[in-house]
């Protein structure tokens, strides 16, 4: 059995990508994730691996771009306004196909926000894109310590399997608590070397590469388009993942995914023990997102409550899976669980506590 | 005469490290002379197999197709970032990027100035043609003093848009380079003069030294409005008297 350490959630992503055979990081500071660039910077030299401080994450998501041309698996590292920063690459990086690794640690609000503290509303930015161009990225969300060191080495064999850009949504509770790690390294099915790789064609059997642009090289967007979607759906069909608690018998659903779904997995426990039955639904892919798993679990159960550290996105997809045919409530960011005050570092505290999601089951039950 | 008498001899012939794509550009532009440049130095120095080229959201963006050699095209004004990355990762490989005046000099210079500070092992080559052609024809940052544009329709004004970029001698004052030199194609000589600068250019980055850097001024006949010819003499009295020719830093350690 693999050794088992106390690490919080952002040295398992550092320690996870390793594990996976990341040998580049490129990253700027950022709270709450600053960590894992620090851990890379110590240990990824040890294994002959690439550690640059770029001076912005504008730069990061290029060196980033540019260590995934090179064939290397890289990963970047950031949280919401980086994030956003990084859009113009990431675009250019699904354009092209690149199987790039990006970790998104996300924050609340927009423009600053609350300077670091936990928050879920990236949602609409990381699932259904931030740059331009029509084009997906595989998102994956860990709810656990244990999570966030698999996902990435999945992240990592997801990305080089389909050449696609994959995001780990992790925030700032599932990025600072420290659990109990099992330290295993996933294995995979093998995949091709990335003879298209730039490293000089003498290191190729002299085969050169040109990365033109995917709509250029393609020949058109008539080509391109068609060409993505089909890889877009072929991982809509064999990739969507997702977890359930005590759903078989349960007579209220709540959906939740990351820090919320931790919460909301403690509801399903207390709630029981109040004599209502209780179950998650745990998207762990945001996208390809669990549509018709949500909508056939929503649909039997027929009571919803979605809770999101966020004023409702994640709702926005469960709506739709649903097709209107039963009722979906949201508790979003608003019932944190200190109230929103004048003062500038009162008002960005508070997480939702379980107290107050079971006080909301009991509302609609 | 007998035509079998005639001995036909190739003097001159495409360089083996650009591949058969027609050069797209505008009559009397530089850049295919330039392509020649890079390509006939690959050949000379045979390093053909371990150069990566990075080529630019600019007209110098489809040079990528030109290349017989690992090349791609990178968005505007990052191919310092990626070339870092590669570099770094395949530290044997020789990497170059092609960036405009535009791409370098306004919304890539962050990316370009950090570069060097980080004292990367590239090799930048800047086409300064001193607007920005493919958008038709803006003011860029190396755009002369009282020149005309289709945003300073008056021509340039430094007291609303400064003055022009003097890249060759701003890179020679970074402590990480190791060579910077501004040459021209305008005429045979500084062909040839050229061809050394990146030869020297790529020799520094292949010998570890530090930053290596050439400045091509380049002719843009159709949004300088003029002909090619009178192009050329633009170079030599206008652009050359703003922008010296030379070598500003030729160090073999950068410590």
């Amino acid at each position: 059995m693999a050794q088992t350490v106390l690490i919080d959630g952002n040295e398992a992503i550092a320690r996870g990508a390793i594990c996976a055979g990341c040998r580049a990081f490129f990253g700027y500071p950022i709270t709450p994730q600053s960590e894992v660039g620090e851990y890379m910077s110590r240990e990824l030299p040890k294994v002959g691996g690439v550690f640059v401080q770029s001076e912005s994450e504008s730069a990061a998501i290029y060196m980033l771009f540019g260590g995934v041309l090179a064939g290397e698996r890289t990963m970047t590292s950031t949280s919401s306004p980086g994030f956003s920063l990084m859009q113009e690459g990431i675009s250019w990086m699904a354009e092209d196909e690149m199987p790039a690794v990006i970790v998104e640690v996300m924050r609340a609000g927009p423009g600053i926000g609350t300077g670091g503290q936990q928050g879920q509303t990236d949602y609409r930015q990381i699932t259904k894109g931030g740059g331009h161009g029509a084009y997906r990225c595989i998102v994956l969300a860990p709810y656990s310590v244990q999570e966030s060191f698999d996902l990435i080495q999945f992240a990592f064999h997801l990305a080089d399997k389909y050449r696609i850009t994959v995001i780990v949504a992790s925030d700032f509770i599932v990025a600072r608590m420290a659990e109990m790690v099992e330290l295993r390294t996933l294995s995979f099915e093998p995949l091709p070397e990335k003879e298209w790789a730039l490293k000089g064609k003498s290191r190729k059997g002299g085969r050169h590469t040109i990365i033109m642009g995917g709509a250029f090289g393609h020949g058109g967007p008539q080509r391109y388009y068609p060409h993505m979607m089909e890889k877009y759906q072929q991982i809509v069909d064999s990739e969507v993942r997702y977890d359930t608690y005590k759903t078989e018998d349960a007579e209220f659903l709540l959906i939740a995914y990351g820090s919320s779904a931790r919460m909301a997995e403690e509801v399903v426990d207390m709630a029981r023990d109040e004599g209502i039955e209780a179950g998650l639904f745990r998207p762990i892919t945001l996208w390809p997102f669990p549509e018709e798993a949500v909508r056939e679990t929503a649909c039997r159960i027929g009571k919803v409550l979605v809770v999101e550290d966020s004023p409702g996105e994640l709702v926005e997809d469960v709506k739709f899976a649903v097709q209107g045919k039963v009722p979906v409530h949201l508790l979003g960011i608003w019932a944190r669980h200190v109230p929103l005050g004048p003062g500038y570092w009162g008002g960005g505290s508070g997480i939702i506590y379980p107290e107050r999601i079971l006080e909301e089951v009991k509302k609609l039950i | 005469m007998n035509r079998e008498a005639v001995t036909k001899e190739k003097i001159c012939t495409a360089p083996k490290s650009k591949t058969g794509m027609p050069i797209m550009h505008c009559p009397g532009c530089h850049y295919g002379i330039i392509i020649r440049v890079i390509c006939e130095v690959i050949d000379e120095m045979g390093i053909e197999g371990d150069v990566v080229g990075l080529t630019s959201v600019s007209c110098s963006g489809p040079w990528a197709y030109s290349f017989y050699f690992d090349s791609a095209l990178c968005p505007h004004g990052r191919s310092p970032a990626m070339g870092t990355a590669i570099k770094r990762i395949h530290p044997d490989a020789i990497v170059f990027t092609v960036q405009g005046d535009g791409d370098l000099g306004a919304i890539g210079l962050g990316c370009f100035m950090n570069a060097l500070l980080r004292a990367e092992k590239l090799t930048t080559i800047l086409l300064n043609n001193g607007t920005y052609g493919m958008t038709g024809g803006q003011m860029s940052p190396t755009t002369l003093l009282g020149m005309r544009t289709t945003t300073t329709s008056e021509g340039r004004d430094y007291r609303v848009t400064g003055f022009p970029l003097h890249a060759a001698e701003l890179v020679a004052s970074m402590k990480g380079v190791a060579y910077s030199a501004r040459c021209t194609v305008h005429t045979p000589a500084n062909f040839q003069k050229a061809k050394r600068a990146v030869r020297t250019a790529f020799q520094k980055q292949i010998d570890g030294v530090g930053y290596s850097f050439v400045e091509f001024l380049s002719a843009c006949p159709p949004i300088w409005g003029v002909s090619p010819v009178e192009a050329l003499k633009f170079i030599s009295e206008k652009m050359m008297a703003e922008y010296p020719l030379g070598e500003f830093k030729n160090v073999d350690s950068i410590l």
